[in-house]
């Protein structure tokens, strides 16, 4: 047995740009929380900037992004570039929303961890957040 | 208290037979969660439910429809909503259309003309242009409606926070062409009370932002006679999760909200009533949906007569427009979306819309391709012209049924009508995160429901394929958004800055004295002032708002 209790894994949950678009991150964000995952939802209309300070105040594991706006490859590679210059690469972004598989593709080569589009089951996602952060919230 | 009807003596025999042995029939629900029998007959309906509940359409209680004849006479209105890019891309499409023999035109704004903001503020950033078209100043205008006689055409624009503002250049652009506003004839959706509670694109707190609603609604009934100052929507909010008793409810809470207020304003009912239009989600749940459409008529007819007094019969006929179910569509299998799509809109006709907007497959992943659209519009006009779905009137009146629902979806909507009113309103109720809480439970409600397979959606959790079918994406290029940031500059530079300051200054006094603000805000949208300068300008007198993320 560790020393190290377990923790919880935590995770900032937002909407980046204009859009209002807010059920799938609010369905999201709570299947996280009954999850047992610790979720802090920054709401809307967030900009990269807002984003990338409040993972840094929440020290949180991951971000989840939401947009259906299509400003994705504006605003994703934004945040990547704000965490990249502040030395917070291990924190691992995954989107939700609108977005083209071309677009997919090309998020991916930049570091984005997963995208999921409509449809996507919740134990989908929460499995995805589980077995992403297995090892850094699980005691050796 | 309805009399009852006693039960068809057959009715043992089937129930027997139902439950005979060996047989363990499933339960079922609406996607709403409403209960289901396996079957309704007769006796479902209490005893003169004809008479009163049902009757003829283009007489009250209107369930039945709002006009005598209804398609036999004019088939419902297709109206595609459309915009991209810059305001020249979207006028040649629009010239396009009316080229086509299309009447009317539909403008999709994009997210930050929809929130207040120029096209060269910080938080436009990557949506310039994206989901509408972009506007920022009266030029923009002129340049969208360029060779296009607005004394011709209808025009929707679908805005709210900043609807007064559009109005206003589109005033302004018409009256440069000669055409006086009176003549203009149109739809603003100018709905701001379901943005607090479901879209999200609000700017001010709610009360100031209804004072504006309300200035519309007044200017246009005195000025616009042939212009539907607010178009209440129910889309929105269901598809930001509600179920339909909820939209039904919290659509019409909203209505009459604008109502009342316009009352205190001092206009009196009958005279912007017969102006008033709705607009509504169609759904997958076929039954449930067209019951809803007709619950909503018949319940807006009963409280615009008794609460509001209102004598005309034209302000108790509910008008709307309905858009299928963008929510339902899955980006799997996106083929799959065309039947969806299909069954939606024909529940829209058998619940009687005056117009109809059909999703078009790809819409789950991007704007659509001009071939999608086209396969969406066809999709309306096969219903229209194949399927006989618009040669009787309300053909499912009588369905036990469908008159069970309708009368099941009426209750719902006045028990929602109680709670609301214990919270002292529609405002107050926004205040206190109500409607919000209520469509976060209803839509985590379906998730977990689809997440224990008590509900399938094909492709999603049931049939699942690997390698989905391949389709073409609308991409839209970037180089727009620095082209419009170069245009907004052009017009700061040649206007007079002087008058710009002069007019926001008037404006800004004028919301503080607290009258009606059109004129005001007409003068500086005629001086080139930027959508963003006069919504910045009120802030300064109505301040911002943020809610309170309930989830």
């Amino acid at each position: 047995m560790s020393e190290i209790a377990d923790r919880k894994i935590r995770v900032l949950t937002a909407k980046v740009g204009l859009d209002g678009h807010d059920r799938g991150v609010k369905v999201v964000s709570r299947a996280l929380r009954d999850a047992g995952v610790e979720v802090i939802y920054a709401g809307l209309h967030q900009t990269p900037e807002m984003v990338v300070e409040a993972a840094l105040q929440e020290d949180v594991d991951g971000i989840g992004l939401s947009l259906h706006s299509g400003a994705h490859m504006t605003l994703v590679p934004k945040v990547l570039k704000l965490l990249k210059e502040r030395g917070m690469t291990d924190i691992v972004v995954f989107l939700g929303g609108i977005i083209p598989d071309e677009d997919i593709t090309e998020l991916k080569k930049i570091g984005v961890a997963e995208v999921f589009t409509p449809g996507t089951s919740l134990e989908t996602i929460v499995d995805f957040v589980n077995t992403k952060f297995a090892d850094r919230v699980h005691a050796a | 208290m309805a009399k009852v009807v006693s039960r068809p003596a057959d009715r043992k025999a089937w129930d027997d037979l139902y439950a005979g042995v060996g047989r363990s029939p499933r339960e079922a629900r609406t996607i709403s969660g409403v209960p289901l029998q396996p079957l309704y007959d007769p006796a479902d309906l209490p005893a003169g439910h004809f008479e009163d509940k049902e009757g003829y359409p283009g007489l009250a209680p209107y369930t039945r429809g709002v006009y005598p004849s209804m398609y036999r006479d004019k088939l419902w209105t297709m109206r595609q909503f459309a915009g991209f890019g810059s305001a020249q891309d979207t006028n040649e499409r629009y010239r396009y259309l009316l080229g086509q023999g299309q009447d009317g035109l539909s403008v999709a704004f994009d997210m930050p003309t929809l929130m207040g903001r120029d096209s060269d503020d910080e938080h436009s950033a990557g949506e310039v242009g994206r989901c509408g078209v972009a506007i920022d100043t009266l030029a923009d205008m002129e340049v969208l409606f360029d060779s296009i006689d607005l004394s011709d055409i209808t025009t929707s624009m679908t805005i709210n926070s900043p609807a007064v503002i559009l109005l206003a250049m589109y005033i302004a652009t018409a009256e440069k062409k000669g055409i006086s506003r009176d003549r203009l004839g149109g739809t603003i959706q100018n709905d701001i009370l379901k943005e607090y509670i479901a879209q999200k694109e609000y700017i001010y707190p709610p009360a100031e932002s209804l004072r504006l609603t309300v200035d519309v609604i007044e200017f246009c009934t005195e000025n616009m006679p042939r212009w539907h100052p607010v178009s209440i929507s129910g889309y929105h909010i269901r598809e930001a999760g509600s179920d339909a008793p909820q939209e039904l409810a919290f659509t019409l809470a909203d209505g009459f909200e604008y109502v009342r207020a316009s009352v205190e304003r001092g206009l009196h009912v009958d005279s912007f009533a017969p102006r008033l239009s709705f607009f509504f989600d169609a759904h997958i749940d076929f039954f449930e949906e067209i019951a809803k459409f007709r619950a909503a008529r018949r319940i807006y007819a009963e409280v615009m007569r008794d609460r509001f007094g209102a004598a005309n019969p034209r302000s108790l006929l509910m008008r709307f427009h309905t858009q299928t179910a963008g929510v339902s569509l899955t980006a799997q299998q996106p083929l799959n979306n065309i039947a969806r799509t299909a069954l939606e809109a024909l529940a829209a006709v058998l619940g009687g819309t005056q117009s109809l907007h059909t999703n078009a497959m790809d819409e789950v992943v991007a704007l659509p391709t001009e071939k999608a659209a086209r396969v969406a519009l066809r999709t309306q006009q096969i219903i229209a012209q194949e399927t006989g779905a618009a040669d009787v009137i309300d053909p499912l009146g009588g369905s036990y049924l469908v008159e069970s629902l309708t009368d099941e979806m009426e209750r719902r909507a006045y028990d929602y009508f109680a709670r609301i009113d214990e919270r002292g309103g529609v405002v107050p109720a926004i205040e206190q995160g109500f409607f919000q809480r209520e469509i976060a439970e209803a839509s985590y409600r379906f998730e977990q429901a689809l997440n224990e397979k008590k509900r399938v959606i094909v492709g999603v959790n049931e049939y699942v394929e690997e390698g989905d079918d391949e389709i073409e994406i609308l991409k839209i290029t970037q180089d727009m958004e620095e082209e419009q940031k170069t245009r907004l500059a052009e017009v700061k530079r040649t206007r007079d800055g002087t008058e710009v300051t002069r007019t926001l200054h008037d404006l800004e006094a004028a919301a503080g004295a607290g009258g009606n603000l059109v004129e005001p805000i007409m003068a500086a949208v005629r001086a080139y002032a930027t959508e963003g300068e006069i919504i910045e300008t009120m802030r300064q007198v109505f301040g911002g708002y943020r809610e309170t993320a309930i989830y």
